[in-house]
């Protein structure tokens, strides 16, 4: 399979690795997919509890290199945004930007519900509810 | 953090790419190419031409090959059927025998990794109402004798076992197998793709009645292959599949691939030469690729039996690393792995599966298959690179964050869709 420039891009310099400590307060902390599917995104968010705003986001994943790459740009799109905002990145976006192929939106897909995963634990732990989280709450 | 590409040079000598897929296909030998050339240009005729001198000559090389495929496995020239490659092959075989012997009974025994071109031929067999048992292989890829012994029944007319894995190059023990079979009165086929050539194989001695052999996989050309049919105790009757001319004494119509005929001939000449010495110089190729790989990273895996397998072959999980991802690290060498990223039904790897592992292991298989053309600079190479692009991916991996901190990851509840 021949990969975008941009997914290249973010596999070989992957944008945002690491590790924040998920017992913070001001962490939220997201994990999907499964080890069994073949892929499992973790992505960390370090929030400001006065603005809102997502000061620090980490992720690893474990996945081909479009899932790396769409975590990666995950990271980067989400940084210095509000919690709310953050939460109106769609995988479409994540699709368009790294020209991702049919076969693996399901990648860009699991960036998005780590996005709202990690939004949602960093808002559970701090009560914070919004319209949308309880949208999402399900 | 460095960069997953760029980091290990090549050393003089070593060109990029370097191919080590040689379960998928093998480079045609030059030596080969050379057997063939004067097919290809003024050699044409065809062997079935019985009145001038184009047809004869067409004919003798023919006749000459069918000498070095017989010989290479123990056989008789007038044993080998030629034809246009073993998915071919298996399913002459396979349909033939059951089509000839339905009278005797409908019940034909396989097992879990064989090739789909077996697969899917029983599977065809099972709609046309023949019964088929598809014995499970114990962990190290092995089929148990024991099971092989309990599913022959008074309808059983064939039992069908690969000699070798194309997946994880584990040998199957074919002449138990075929000792089991003659002694219980049930033709045994093998498909012998991937061990013809490698390791010795002898249609005698292993008590094997039908094989399948392909050209392309010992250095010879695409698009020919041979099944081996045996005349004598007992003599095997197959029905034919493609009809028009009768040539292949019946069994396989459609005019000879003389070109093909002849490099798969010099293939299995230079092969049976060449054999003995060439398996253990591709052993300690692959023992040294391993011994690396082993030594330099931790929760690395070896599928199927290290005993009982190809020279040549080397099917490793690199735990924690998704297959298709450390692909995309190493794209200057060519392997393959066994994830469901790189198969197109996204699912991923049928044969280790069958051994018990789990999918997170079998998302992580590559497969190395080395060959003829590989050198030992170029596994030095190799295991370099593998060892940097899954330290990069690991770097990178929650699961292998989440072990090392002492994460039991089966105790985890996962999200999946």
């Amino acid at each position: 399979m021949a990969y975008s420039d941009k997914v290249v891009d973010h596999y070989n310099n992957p944008r945002n690795v690491g590790t924040l400590d998920k017992n913070a307060a001001e962490v939220g902390t997201g994990l999907v997919g499964a080890p069994e599917c073949g892929d499992v995104m973790r992505l960390q968010i370090k929030v400001n509890p006065e603005t809102q705003v997502i000061e620090e986001a980490r992720f690893k994943t474990f996945g081909c290199g479009s899932a790396i790459a769409s975590s990666s740009l995950a990271t980067e799109w989400i940084k210095g945004r509000t919690v709310d905002d953050a939460l109106s990145i769609k995988n479409t976006d994540i699709v368009k930007e790294l020209s991702l192929p049919p076969v693996k939106i399901h990648c860009s897909v699991l960036a998005e519900d780590a996005i709202r995963a990690a939004i949602g634990d960093w808002r559970k732990k701090n009560g914070v509810a919004s319209e949308t989280a309880e949208a999402q709450a399900k | 953090m460095g960069t997953a590409t760029g980091r290990v040079e090549a050393p003089a000598g070593v060109h990029l790419p370097i191919y080590m897929d040689n379960h998928a296909t093998t480079p045609l030998d030059p030596r080969v190419l050379e057997a063939m050339m004067p097919y290809l240009t003024t050699k044409f005729g065809n062997a079935a031409s019985r009145n001038h001198s184009f047809g004869w000559e067409a004919e003798r090389a023919v006749d000459a090959a069918r000498e070095q495929v017989a010989n290479l496995i123990g056989a008789t020239a007038k044993e080998i059927i030629f034809t246009s490659g073993a998915t071919e092959s298996d399913n002459l075989a396979i349909k033939g025998i059951a089509e000839m012997y339905r009278e005797r009974g409908n019940h034909i025994i396989t097992q879990a990794t064989e090739h789909k071109a077996v697969l899917d031929t029983c599977k065809r067999l099972e709609k046309q109402g023949y019964r088929v048992t598809y014995l499970p292989v114990k962990a190290d890829g092995i089929v148990d004798l024991e099971d092989l012994r309990r599913a022959i029944d008074d309808k059983t007319i064939l039992v069908t076992i690969m000699a070798a894995n194309n997946e994880i190059g584990v040998l199957q023990p074919v002449r138990e197998i075929g000792r089991i079979c003659h002694e219980r009165g049930v033709l045994f086929h093998t498909d012998a793709v991937q061990s013809v050539g490698k390791v010795p194989f002898n249609v005698i001695d292993d008590f094997v009645d039908v094989a399948s052999i392909s050209a392309h996989k010992i250095y010879g050309p695409k698009g020919v292959g041979a099944l081996y049919v045996r005349r004598r105790n007992p003599r095997v009757q197959i029905a034919e599949q493609i009809n028009g001319g009768g040539h292949e004494r019946g069994m396989r119509s459609g005019t000879l691939n003389v070109p093909g005929i002849v490099g798969m001939g010099k293939a299995c000449a230079l092969a049976q030469e060449e054999l003995l010495q060439e398996g253990l110089r591709l052993q300690g190729l692959r023992d040294r690729l391993k011994a690396k790989l082993e030594t330099e990273l931790d929760y690395v895996h070896v599928n199927g039996s290290m005993e009982h397998r190809l020279p040549g072959s080397l099917n490793m999980s690199f735990v924690y690393v998704e297959g298709e991802s450390l692909l995309m690290g190493i794209n200057d060498v060519a392997v393959s792995s066994g994830s469901a990223c790189t198969s197109a039904t996204l699912e991923p790897s049928y044969v280790l599966k069958a051994l018990g592992l789990g999918d997170e292991v079998a998302h992580s298989s590559i497969r190395f298959g080395l060959g003829r053309f590989n050198t030992e600079a170029e596994v030095d190479y190799v295991a370099a690179k593998v060892i940097q692009v899954v330290r990069h991916l690991r770097e990178l991996s929650p699961l292998y964050e989440m072990v090392k901190d002492g994460v039991d990851l089966s105790k985890m509840e996962w999200q999946t869709n």
